[in-house]
């Protein structure tokens, strides 16, 4: 389809953009950091790691740009990320692939969990305009979505944890207890998950409700609402088929384009609750100057994120017969 | 509710052509008349008023640590004091400013960045408008915090100036998509027309033609803007990132976070540096959610619907 074709040139360009930004980073720095990392690092790792590092960073190199770039290309594009310094001598790929699952899996479900909830309440609170799921709920959750995620971690921390006992504060899993498919591991790592997952839920439903809600009212004036009225359909079904399922389509778009906020968030909720994501890899990136590290991080964040999008651009396609039209937009 | 009352402007109590404000008094008015964004401005007064009178209101210097360490809150100290035996009531007095100032200029500079851009693609068209919006959505898609902690670790320890530009770098493209739509919508208009016939200059229609009439899209996005910098602002100082041994709220919740202030018997170390935080967003986020009703045309035609539905 030619909408999709488009998009995936697009995403081709943006992937381009990260992996130009992530080249021309530690190049453009004014020489302080890279060159204090590889200082702390001589002596302590072996020669020929010390030659990848320099490379990665374009130090002490006499080949010229271009050709760094194509071998940086080159490297990437077969999974070459070079190893971690803070994790000597891991590959940083490997280290990845660790902590990959875990954002996933919280970060996935959260995102949907609160996409669900908030269409849903948006739906019902345009169709009761008024009520007190309109009057109270978008204020309250606008202002709920304004507080910083960490700082709303620290305090579900600080009454549910620390306070209540009711969940561990960190982590994914008791710490020594074996991984393994076994009931009493999945209990814990839901134990494990639900704070996190409810900070992240909390301060992102906002967004969705607000749109939904917005998108819903404009559709409530349509003349096919309104003839479905006249019709006296049952009002669930005007509210869900006719009017709810024409509102949802921009939140469908909504969801590619402030799916980098909310993933934002949840990377700082993971840092403080230690949850061995990317988020808190990335953080010990920070903390352990491991630039490779990071800036892998942020290179597979970013083929992430597109792949979410184009997961949303494909939806938004079966979805909305428009989409498929030549001349659309 | 007669037909006029509708197409009068966007506040709905500036009727009969009685009173005619200018766009600014419009948006002012506007605002007073909301109380979600009253309450925003008002928090937001409240704030700037601290920020400004932090050396006569705070009640001792926010960096000497010269009292008894994690006090608990009492007359001498109403906040407690940190580890290092600082006071956090003045400690929160002062990192008022920091907050305020990046969000201030983080919010007009994207702002500006997203008018140039947005609204340049829109005028002109063609391929300045497709490379303009590529580059946009290029920038929204990249995951800005990933993008900010790798370039905030680059330049580590750098000041506000810097945290302001990574903002900036990272946030300009969202303001810049709604601005290009926007703008998008008032080509061909008449007026517009009209200017380029009397042979104006591409950069005198933008400003004084078009932009004029986007008054309030344009003020929401300084809200917007200015409330993504601030909680960028405090990720990034919370996470050590930027001037940690300067005194704003970020950086005091990364102080109370490494020394367990909400495990060692001083949580309001950290409760209330981010509970600032949180008042600050959530009145830059109740004003920009006024301004909202305020630019769409279709929120403002549904809330008479309620009336006309009634019946």
């Amino acid at each position: 389809m030619a909408v999709i074709a488009r998009r995936l040139v697009f995403f081709v360009i943006t992937l381009w953009a990260a992996l130009t930004i992530n080249f021309f980073l530690p190049r453009l720095m004014p020489g302080g950091p890279v060159l204090a990392m590889m200082s702390r690092f001589r002596g302590h790792v072996t020669p020929q790691a010390m030659r990848s590092l320099e490379l990665a960073f374009g130090v002490d190199i006499h080949e010229n740009l271009l050709a760094q770039y194509i071998q940086y290309l080159g490297d990437i594009a077969q999974g070459r990320f070079g190893l971690s310094v803070s994790f000597f001598p891991v590959p940083v790929a490997q280290i990845l692939m660790q902590a990959l699952p875990w954002t996933l899996g919280l970060i996935g479900v959260t995102t949907i969990i609160s996409f669900a909830l908030g269409t849903l309440i948006g739906m019902v609170a345009a169709w009761r305009r008024g009520g007190l799921a309109d009057s109270v709920l978008p204020p309250v959750l606008v202002v709920v979505s304004a507080f910083p995620y960490f700082w709303f971690g620290l305090i579900c921390i600080y009454l549910f944890s620390a306070g209540l006992g009711w969940f561990p504060s960190g982590f994914a899993y008791d710490l020594g207890s074996p991984v393994a498919l076994s009931w009493s591991f999945a209990g814990q790592v839901l134990r494990h998950a639900a704070l996190p997952a409810f900070t992240i839920t909390i301060t992102s439903i906002g967004g969705w409700l607000l749109t939904m809600r917005n998108n819903m009212i404009a559709t409530l004036s349509e003349d096919y609402v309104r003839m479905a009225r006249a019709k006296g359909l049952s009002p669930l079904r005007i509210m869900v088929l006719y009017a709810g399922r024409n509102a949802v389509l921009p939140n469908i778009t909504g969801f590619a384009l402030s799916l980098g906020f909310v993933l934002s968030g949840a990377l700082l909720t993971e840092i403080v609750f230690t949850y061995p994501g990317l988020g808190y890899l990335l953080y010990q990136a920070v903390v352990g100057e491991d630039y490779p590290l990071m800036q892998a991080i942020f290179l597979l964040i970013t083929v992430a994120v597109l792949a979410a999008v184009l997961l949303a651009d494909v939806a938004n396609v079966l979805l909305d017969p428009r989409t498929r039209g030549h001349q659309y937009r | 509710m007669d037909r006029s009352t509708a197409v009068d402007g966007p506040t709905g109590h500036v009727r009969g052509g009685a009173v005619r404000l200018s766009p600014l008094g419009r948006v002012g008015a506007a605002v007073l008349a909301n109380r979600k964004a009253a309450a925003g401005a008002l928090l937001l007064a409240l704030f700037t008023a601290v920020a400004l009178l932090a050396p006569l209101i705070a009640p001792y210097d926010p960096e000497a640590s010269d009292f008894l360490p994690t006090a608990p809150p009492s007359a001498a100290h109403w906040l407690g004091t940190t580890s290092l035996g600082q006071d956090v009531l003045s400690q929160v007095i002062w990192g008022a400013r920091p907050s305020l100032v990046i969000g201030l200029i983080a919010g007009i500079v994207a702002t500006v960045i997203s008018i140039l851009v947005g609204v340049t693609a829109a005028y002109r068209g063609g391929l300045p408008d497709l490379l303009l919006s590529l580059a946009t959505d290029v920038f929204l898609v990249l995951p800005a915090l990933p993008l900010m902690i790798v370039i905030a670790a680059y330049l580590k320890g750098s000041g506000t100036w810097v945290l302001i530009a990574v903002i900036v770098v990272t946030g300009w493209a969202f303001g810049a998509r709604q601005l290009r739509a926007q703008a998008l919508s008032l080509r061909g208009r008449e007026f517009l027309e009209a200017a380029r016939v009397r042979g104006e200059r591409g950069s005198y229609v933008i400003v004084c033609e078009m932009l004029p009439t986007m008054t309030s899209l344009i003020a929401a996005n300084v809200l917007g803007a200015a409330l993504y910098a601030v909680l960028a602002a405090a990720g990034l100082q919370f996470l050590g990132l930027g001037d940690i041994n300067a005194i704003s709220w970020g950086s005091m919740l990364y102080w109370a976070q490494n020394n367990e202030a909400l495990q060692t018997g001083a949580p309001l170390w950290a409760i209330v540096p981010g509970l600032c935080i949180a008042l600050l967003g959530a009145a830059l986020a109740l004003l920009n959610y006024a301004f909202d009703e305020l630019s769409n045309p279709a929120l403002r035609a549904a809330r008479r619907a309620r009336g006309r539905r009634a019946p």
